[in-house]
């Protein structure tokens, strides 16, 4: 049935359908309200999650590790500086192969101190050895928030699964969502069944332990071996989602009159809802533009990428954060996907919208229209900008 | 696809009022969007609340700059800033206030339709206060909703919150602001 609710509404309700065993969870804006509802489920009865009001994000990642360790299912949610107190620990999670799932409600990372939306929290974890995936609604934030959680406890993966959803363009923001009943998404999801859970004390087994120079490396390729096998288990539980329930999410990005484009945006995030509206109004006029809206950040999807960008003359790249001293990661990575290949798209990197500066359709069809007659690009380009 | 701007000032309800219309529109099968300006949240600050109302699937997620109608629920905001500014010309202004449409004519320089109504009065005849539930009723009625679909929404929002009593003070309130939107026609 088709509702209204925010984005922190609509990634709650997911959160109830996976009803975690533990949500460790410290509160701040733009995220404070998934805590809230969730608090509100737990107080109602409706979930029988063991909720952990800790006292900073560090030590609800540092919960989150132990409940997960000791064979829990583990759910949090953050944003900046939150997310920036966690990362410590969450390349721990990642190390240890929990399968954490996460809500990032994407925030700007201080200074100067901002509440708003931008990427740069999510850039900066980008690293951490956590899958992360970008979306574009609050409908997607929902349906995302079910498959992370799928994803991240499959066999072969087991890691930190990142939902992230722009702060205050979706979760502030009273949008149409359609959620699953409580049966198929259960359903969907699934039970949880842990590896050498530590409160097996018939099997007794080590976490977390010292690694020398003579291990170390090992443990690391091992967790390269995890994230190797994320896009093929994405793919799986994608067609799961859509045997289980209908809605069709097919690949690692969206592609979005990208078939026959010569000149095409990358973008993650609301952003992507708006961009369609540019790509629409210039394909009214005959131009042929189009978009490639990424969902899987990490592990990147490089040659999937490179591939449904093979036809295209000119990409602009935009990226929502600053990665200083550096193109901006996003553009880096797409580079690098043509890296090895002898037919390449012209490109250019875009930075947009620190801070929560507002993107609307009219900046991005002026660059669409730039892109046409622009020379070899270097450097960075900036997108409502005042210089 | 229409596009609504709240003025209102933080404990209004201006937000609240937003999120009805979207839960209004929603019955009516629409797409919606609702969301608040977000600035320092304190109680009197003057604040702003969008809707996007559209027959197909809203993707943008911008800012709304060139609304069809704009409300303003405190009338105190037309001396600090000017609510008509970036409607469309032949947009539709509502104002809760004692003035004529010629009077808020001739202070806000708008060309379009003005509707005015009192809804500060509305409301304290009622016996509720708040205006911002008359000005829910002039606008959804000046959007087409039946009065029975906003009455419904209302009813189902405001009832688990409020006694039988209130509830219906409210829902005088509402049919009040819905009589001096009818007729008025809010394009896109």
């Amino acid at each position: 049935m088709r509702k209204v609710m925010t984005g922190h509404k609509a990634v709650a309700e997911a959160m109830r359908q996976i009803e975690p065993n533990v949500m460790a969870v410290y509160p701040i804006t733009p995220q404070s309200e998934i805590a809230e509802y969730y608090a509100e489920y737990v107080h109602n009865g409706k979930v029988k999650t063991e909720l952990v009001p800790v006292e900073s994000e560090h030590s609800a990642m540092s919960a989150c590790v132990g409940a997960a360790a000791a064979g829990g299912r583990v759910m949090t949610a953050t944003a900046s500086q939150g997310l920036a107190l966690m990362v410590e620990i969450l390349y721990i999670a990642a190390s240890m192969r929990l399968p954490i799932g996460m809500a990032l409600a994407n925030r700007a990372l201080s200074g100067p101190i901002n509440i708003h939306c931008d990427h740069s929290d999510a850039y900066l974890a980008r690293d951490c050895g956590a899958i992360q995936v970008f979306a574009e609604s609050a409908q997607e934030a929902y349906d995302y928030t079910l498959l992370a959680q799928r994803l991240a406890e499959r066999d072969q993966v087991r890691l930190p699964a990142i939902v992230n959803l722009d702060g205050f363009t979706l979760t502030h923001s009273v949008q149409v969502v359609e959620p699953l009943d409580d049966e198929r998404a259960k359903k969907f999801v699934g039970e949880y069944t842990p590896v050498y859970p530590l409160l097996d004390v018939e099997n007794p087994s080590t976490w977390g332990p010292f690694a020398m120079p003579d291990y170390y490396f090992e443990l690391k390729r091992a967790q390269v071996a995890a994230m190797e096998a994320v896009p093929e288990a994405f793919l799986e539980v994608q067609k799961e989602y859509e045997q289980a329930t209908g809605r069709a999410y097919r690949g690692f990005f969206e592609g979005y009159r990208l078939e026959d484009a010569d000149r095409v945006l990358v973008v993650m995030g609301s952003t992507g809802g708006t961009a369609k509206v540019a790509v629409d109004e210039l394909r009214a006029a005959g131009e042929k533009v189009g978009l490639l809206k990424v969902w899987l950040y990490r592990p990147f999807p490089y040659a999937a990428i490179a591939d449904a960008l093979a036809h295209v003359k000119q990409v602009a790249v935009l990226d929502r954060a600053v990665s200083f001293g550096a193109y901006g990661a996003l553009y880096s990575d797409v580079a690098t996907a043509f890296m090895h290949r002898e037919r390449r798209p012209r490109l250019a990197n875009y930075i947009y919208g620190l801070g929560g500066r507002d993107t609307t359709p009219e900046h991005l069809t002026r660059v669409l229209s730039e892109m046409k007659d622009a020379g070899p690009d270097e450097g960075l380009r900036y997108i409502g900008l005042r210089e | 696809m229409k596009e609504i701007r709240w003025h209102g000032r933080g404990g209004q309800g201006a937000k609240t009022v937003s999120q009805i219309l979207a839960q209004i529109n929603l019955r009516e099968g629409k797409h919606v969007q609702s969301f608040p300006e977000y600035g320092p949240e304190r109680s009197g600050a003057p604040v702003r609340a969008f809707n996007r109302i559209a027959d197909e699937e809203i993707r943008i997620h911008s800012g709304v700059y060139k609304p069809s109608a704009a409300v303003v629920v405190d009338e105190s905001l037309l001396d600090t800033e000017n609510p008509a500014e970036g409607l469309k010309e032949d947009g539709t202004l509502i104002v809760n206030t004692k003035c004529s449409a010629d009077e808020i004519r001739s202070r806000t320089g708008f060309t379009g339709t003005i509707v005015v109504l009192d809804a500060n009065k509305i409301a304290d005849d009622a016996g509720t206060g708040f205006p911002n539930i008359p000005m829910l009723g002039a606008v959804a009625a000046s959007l087409g909703s039946e009065l029975q679909v906003v009455e419904d929404e209302v009813r189902e929002t405001m009832g688990g919150k409020l006694s039988k009593e209130i509830l219906d003070k409210n829902l005088v309130a509402l049919r009040g602001g819905y009589e001096a939107g009818k007729g008025v026609q809010v394009g896109s």
